[in-house]
C-alpha cells in the first residue's frame, strides 16, 4: 500500500516537475522585465506625487515648499514616462 | 561648511556616539552578568557575598518547604556533588526532584541563599519516562 | 505507512536537489524552461511534504504507537484537538512542520509573483530549496518523524499537561510561519543581488513578504506571551528568556526593514542597508529556529538533542560570510543614488527609527547571547538578567514610541519648520494634560519612565488623531460626506498612510499598558488558611474554601488531570464584592510505578491552573500551589500505596478521593500567589489594533481608486505652468 501511494507520487512529482521540459524556450525579451520595472517605479512615484499633495492639504507644507516638491516629483515622473515611451506604448494603468 | 562635509560631521559624530553607547552596553554586561555555574564549580570557587547562576538537577529526597521557604539541594548534572540551599519566591509549576533547574544564589555565612523569585525550571518538551507494560488502559 | 513517509522524506530531498540544479542552470543560460521546472519543484516539494505530514498527523489522530513520536507525545486518553497538535510538540514533528510550512509559504509566493522577477527568482527558489533541502536532511540523518518500534507499545506517554492550552497549540505553527515567511525576503534578496537587480520590482515584491512575516512573527509573539501569562504559574507575560528574545530580533529587524524600505523606494538610498536588513532578518529567523531547538543557552525553552547544534552553527556561519561576500561584490548596484534631502523630513525620523530599532535588536542580541560572548572572551559563562535588558530596552523603548509620534506631522522629503512647529502643539498639549492629569492623581510616586511612557503614548495618539481630523476634514471639503463616510473613504485612499497610523496607535496601546502592568503591580506570595483574608493593593482577597476534584480520564475541560485542588477566593474593594477567583492545581498520572501504585496517579508533572479576573482597568491574578504534605495526607497517601495493588487504578482513584475528602476537611494553608496587575488587556488589545492596522496598510487598493496624475511640468522652472503634454497622460484628481 506505502509502496504503491510512492509510486503515485513519483510519477506526479515527475509529471509536475518535468512538463516544462518538454517545451523548450528561449528567455523572453528583457524588455518585458524592465517594462514591469518602470511599470513599479511609475506607480510608486505617483504615490509619492499623491502624498506630497496629501502633505500639503494637511498643513505639513507651505505652499512654496509643495510646490517645490511637487515639481521634482513630476519631473522625476516624466523622467519615468519617457524611459516607459521609448520602450514602446505607453500602457496607463486601468481606471 | 560644505553639504559633504556637513554630511561626514553627521556620519562620524553619529558613529561616535554609536561606539560610545555600544561600549557603555558591553561594559556594564560583563560588571552586572552573573556567572553560571555547575554545583562542583560552584563548591570550588565560589565566592561569599557574589552572585551566580546555579544550574544542575534537582537532587532526589532534598526537596523541603518551611513555611514560605523552599530547601533543596541542586546536583550535577553527571556526578554527586550537590548544593543544598533555601529559596524563597515563586516556584514553577515543572519543578520536581530530577528535573533540570537555574537558580540565582549567593553564598552568606556558609550557607546558599537562592534569590527572590530566580529559579527557573526547564520545560519539558517531553516526559522523560517510558511507557511501562504495566499499564493496561 | 511510515515508509510512504519515510519515502516522502527522501523523494523531497531528491527534489530539492534537482530543483537547485534545474534553476540555476535555467537562470545562467537562459533555459527558461529549466528554471520553471526548478519553480514547479518548490510545488512539488509542498505536495510531498503535505503528505509526510498528513501520514504523521494521521498517525496521531489514530494514535499508533507504532511512531515513536507518537508514543513519546500522545496517549489514548489525550484529547482529540491535542493529539492533532501533538505533532510539532516534539524535535522531529517540530522540523518536519517547519519544512512544511516553508515549502507552503514559497510555493504560494512563487505563484502570485509568476509572472514577475524572472531573473530573481530562480536564485530565490534554489535558495528556499537549500533551506527545505537542510531540514529535510536534518530530518532523515538526525531526527526522523517516522522511526518506529516493533511491537508497538499499547499506550503513550501522553503530551506535556502545560502544553494542554489552546494557544500553545496555535504558538509553534504561528511563530514557525514567522520564521518561515522570513526565509522568503532573505531568499528573494540574495536572489535580487546574484541577478545585480535591486529595484522597484524587488522593493514592491519585498514589502509585501517582509510584512507577512512581521505580522505572523508578531502574532506569534503575542500568543506566547498571552499564553506565558494566563497559563504559566509565574503571573508575567515577558521574561527576557532567549527564546523569547529569539523571536523578538527579526520582528525587530523586520520592522526596521519596512520603514528604511520607503525611503530606498523614495530616494534610492540605503541600499546597502536594506538588503543587509533583510539578510539579518532571515538569519536572526535561523538564529531563532536553533536557540529554540538545541540546548545552547539556558532557559525554558530550551529543549532538543545537542545533536542538531553543530548543523545549525554550520548553517548560519555559512548564511553570514555567503550575505556578506554578495554584498561586498555588488555594492556598485547598491550606491545611493540620492542623500537625504533634509534632516527635518519624514525619511530621517525613519532613518532615526531604524536606529533606534537596530540599537534594540542589538541590546537584545548582546543580552542573550551573552552566555556564550562570555565563555569564548573569559572563558567563564555568565549571563545578564531581566534587570540588565530592562535598563537598555526601556528608554530606547520611549524614543521608539515618540518618533512614532513625530513622525506623522513631519511631511516626506522637506517639511517646512514653521508649519511643523505649528501642528507639535496638539500633540504636546495631549502629553501635557496627560502628565498633569497623573501628577494630580497622585501616580507619580517615583516611577519615571512609567510617566514617561504614557506622555509619549498621548503624544502618539494626538499626533495621530489630529492626522485622522485633518484628513477627515479635507476630505469632506470636496466629497461633501458624512465624516463617517468621509474617514471610510480617507483610509480607503490612502491605506498605507493611515493604516500605519493604526499599527502607531496600537504599538502607543501596548505600551501604556506594558508601563503600567509593571511599574504599578502589586503582588504578594503567602501561606493563607481558608478564612482569612489579605491586601493586595487596593484589594481584598480572602480565602473561602478549598476545592478538590477527581476527575475521571475523559473529563469535561480535556485537562485529563487525575486530580486538582483548588481554592475560592473571593476578591473584594472597599467592601464590595470583585470576583470569584478559582484557582487549583492539577495533578498529572506521571506512570512510573516507583511512586506507588496510588502515588504515579497524582506524581506527574503538576500544573497550576491560573485563575484571573481581567478588567478594563486591571487583572486580578491568582494562582494556587496546594500542600499535600501534611501528616494526614501523606499517611493516607502511605495506606493506600501499601494496599493497592499497581494493575488497580480504579481502586487507586477511590483512595484518591478519600484523600480529596481528607484535604477539604481539614485543608492546611496553601501557599498562594497573588497579582494585580494594571492595564495588561491593553496590552492585547494594542497588539489587535497593530494586526488591524498592518492588514488595512498592506490590503492592495481596489483598481478603481488608483488614479492617475496630471504630469505635465517639464522641468522645475516651469513649475507654474502646468500644460498636460498629452492627453493620454490622465488627470489629475485627489
Amino acid at each position: 500500500m506505502a509502496v504503491l501511494l510512492t509510486l503515485v507520487l513519483l510519477a506526479a512529482v515527475i509529471a509536475i516537475v518535468g512538463s516544462p521540459l518538454l517545451r523548450p524556450r528561449s528567455a523572453p525579451a528583457g524588455e518585458a522585465a524592465d517594462r514591469a520595472e518602470l511599470q513599479s517605479a511609475r506607480e510608486a512615484k505617483y504615490r509619492e506625487i499623491r502624498d506630497a499633495e496629501l502633505d500639503y492639504r494637511t498643513g505639513k507644507l507651505s505652499r512654496e515648499d509643495y510646490e517645490a516638491v511637487d515639481a521634482s516629483l513630476r519631473a522625476e515622473a516624466l523622467v519615468i514616462l519617457d524611459a516607459l515611451e521609448a520602450l514602446g506604448i505607453e500602457k496607463p494603468p486601468a481606471a | 561648511m560644505s553639504p559633504a562635509r556637513k554630511r561626514t560631521v553627521r556620519l562620524v559624530v553619529a558613529l561616535s556616539a554609536a561606539v560610545i553607547l555600544a561600549s557603555a552596553l558591553i561594559y556594564t554586561s560583563f560588571s552586572a552578568a552573573s556567572p553560571t555555574v555547575t554545583p562542583s564549580q560552584l563548591v570550588r570557587e565560589g565566592v561569599a557575598g557574589r552572585e551566580y547562576q546555579l544550574t544542575g538537577k534537582v537532587k532526589a529526597g532534598s526537596v523541603r518547604r518551611e513555611g514560605q521557604t523552599l530547601d533543596f539541594a541542586v546536583q550535577d548534572r553527571a556526578g554527586e556533588a550537590a548544593v543544598p540551599l533555601s529559596y524563597t519566591g515563586q516556584v514553577p509549576d515543572p519543578f520536581k526532584e530530577g528535573r533540570e533547574v537555574i537558580v540565582t544564589v549567593v553564598k552568606r555565612d556558609g550557607r546558599y541563599i537562592g534569590q527572590r523569585d530566580s529559579l527557573i525550571t526547564k520545560c519539558p518538551s517531553k516526559y522523560k519516562v517510558t511507557p511501562s507494560k504495566d499499564k493496561t488502559y | 505507512m511510515p515508509e510512504l513517509g519515510r519515502a516522502c522524506l527522501l523523494l523531497a530531498l531528491g527534489v530539492c536537489a534537482y530543483g537547485i540544479g534545474a534553476s540555476l542552470y535555467g537562470v545562467r543560460r537562459g533555459r527558461v524552461e529549466f528554471a520553471l521546472s526548478g519553480r514547479r519543484s518548490v510545488y512539488a516539494l509542498a505536495c510531498i511534504l503535505t503528505v509526510a505530514f498528513a501520514v504523521l498527523e494521521l498517525a496521531f489522530l489514530r494514535s499508533d504507537f507504532s511512531f515513536n513520536t507518537v508514543a513519546d507525545t500522545s496517549s489514548t486518553t489525550t484529547p482529540t484537538f491535542y493529539k492533532a497538535a501533538a505533532v510539532w510538540s516534539s524535535q522531529e514533528g517540530s522540523l518536519l512542520l517547519w519544512a512544511w510550512l516553508l515549502s507552503l509559504w514559497s510555493s504560494l509566493v512563487l505563484f502570485l509573483t509568476r509572472r514577475r522577477l524572472r531573473e530573481e527568482s530562480p536564485y530565490a527558489v534554489a535558495i528556499l530549496l537549500g533551506f527545505a533541502g537542510f531540514f529535510i536532511s536534518l530530518m532523515i540523518f538526525y531526527a526522523t518523524p517516522f522511526a518506529t518500534t516493533n511491537p508497538a507499545p499499547a499506550d503513550g506517554v501522553g503530551l506535556d499537561p502545560l502544553l494542554r492550552h489552546p494557544s500553545m497549540m496555535i504558538h509553534p505553527p504561528m511563530l514557525y510561519s514567522g520564521y518561515t515567511l522570513c526565509i522568503v525576503p532573505l531568499a528573494f534578496g540574495m536572489g535580487a543581488l546574484l541577478a545585480r537587480k535591486v529595484d522597484a520590482e524587488w522593493i514592491r515584491a519585498t514589502r509585501r513578504f517582509a510584512l507577512a512575516a512581521w505580522l505572523f512573527l508578531g502574532v506569534g509573539i503575542m500568543l506566547g506571551a498571552r499564553w506565558s501569562y494566563s497559563e504559566l504559574g509565574w503571573g508575567g507575560y515577558w521574561g527576557w528568556d532567549a527564546v523569547e528574545n529569539a523571536s523578538l530580533m527579526p520582528w525587530l529587524t523586520g520592522t526596521a526593514f519596512l520603514h528604511s524600505l520607503m525611503i530606498q523606494e523614495k530616494r534610492g538610498m540605503l541600499k546597502v542597508w536594506n538588503v543587509s536588513l533583510v539578510l539579518a532578518t532571515g538569519v536572526l529567523a535561523i538564529m531563532g529556529t536553533f536557540l529554540v531547538r538545541s540546548g545552547i543557552l539556558s532557559s525554558i525553552h530550551a529543549f532538543g538533542g545537542a545533536t542538531l547544534g553543530v548543523p545549525f552553527v554550520v548553517l548560519i556561519g555559512v548564511l553570514i560570510a555567503a550575505s556578506i561576500y554578495v554584498v561586498y561584490t555588488r555594492r556598485d548596484i547598491l550606491a545611493s543614488e540620492h542623500r537625504l534631502d533634509s534632516l527635518l523630513s519624514r525619511e530621517a525620523i525613519f532613518l532615526a527609527n531604524n536606529i533606534v530599532l537596530v540599537g534594540l535588536c542589538f541590546v537584545i542580541f548582546w543580552g542573550t547571547y551573552f552566555p556564550l560572548i562570555s565563555e569564548a572572551l573569559t572563558g567563564h559563562s555568565a549571563s545578564v538578567g531581566p534587570p540588565w535588558f530592562d535598563r537598555y530596552t526601556v528608554p530606547l523603548a520611549l524614543v521608539l514610541v515618540l518618533l512614532s509620534g513625530i513622525g506623522p506631522v513631519i511631511a516626506w522629503r522637506r517639511a517646512t519648520l514653521a508649519n511643523a512647529r505649528r501642528n507639535f502643539l496638539v500633540p504636546l498639549a495631549c502629553a501635557l494634560i496627560v502628565l498633569l492629569a497623573l501628577l494630580a492623581a497622585g501616580v507619580s510616586t517615583g516611577k519615571p519612565l512609567a510617566i514617561a511612557m504614557f506622555c509619549c503614548a498621548a503624544f502618539v495618539l494626538g499626533s495621530i488623531g489630529q492626522e485622522y481630523w485633518r484628513g477627515t476634514r479635507l476630505r469632506r471639503s470636496s466629497s461633501g460626506e458624512a465624516p463617517p463616510l468621509a474617514l471610510l473613504a480617507l483610509v480607503r485612499r490612502n491605506r498605507r498612510r493611515y493604516g500605519g497610523y493604526i499599527v502607531h496607535v496600537g504599538i502607543a496601546v501596548l505600551f501604556v499598558g506594558v508601563a503600567a502592568s509593571s511599574s504599578f503591580q502589586h503582588a504578594s506570595e503567602l501561606s493563607l488558611s481558608p478564612g482569612h483574608s489579605t491586601k493586595v493593593g487596593a484589594y481584598t482577597v480572602r480565602y473561602v474554601r478549598p476545592t478538590g476534584t477527581i476527575t475521571s480520564k475523559e473529563d469535561a475541560a480535556h485537562t485529563g488531570a487525575t486530580m486538582s485542588l483548588g481554592a475560592v477566593l473571593d476578591v473584594s474593594k472597599d467592601g464590595r464584592h470583585v470576583a470569584t477567583l478559582t484557582p487549583s492545581e492539577g495533578f498529572y498520572d506521571s506512570g512510573e510505578p516507583s511512586q506507588g501504585s496510588v502515588g504515579h496517579l497524582i506524581g506527574g508533572q503538576a500544573v497550576s491552573h491560573v485563575s484571573m479576573d481581567g478588567g478594563v482597568t486591571r487583572d486580578v491574578w491568582s494562582a494556587i500551589a496546594p500542600d499535600m504534605s501534611t501528616p494526614r495526607l501523606l499517611r493516607v497517601m502511605n495506606i493506600a500505596n501499601k494496599t493497592i495493588p499497581l494493575v488497580r487504578p480504579d481502586e487507586g482513584m477511590i483512595a484518591l478521593a478519600v484523600l480529596v475528602r481528607e484535604y477539604l476537611k481539614a485543608p492546611p494553608p496553601a501557599q498562594f500567589h497573588l497579582i494585580v496587575s494594571p492595564l495588561v488587556l491593553w496590552i492585547w488589545i494594542g497588539g489587535l489594533i497593530v494586526v488591524g492596522g498592518a492588514l488595512i496598510a498592506a490590503w492592495p487598493a481596489p483598481s478603481a481608486v488608483r488614479r492617475r496624475v496630471r504630469v505635465g511640468a517639464r522641468s522645475a522652472e516651469d513649475r507654474l505652468d502646468r500644460q498636460p503634454r498629452s492627453p493620454e497622460r490622465g488627470l489629475a484628481r485627489v
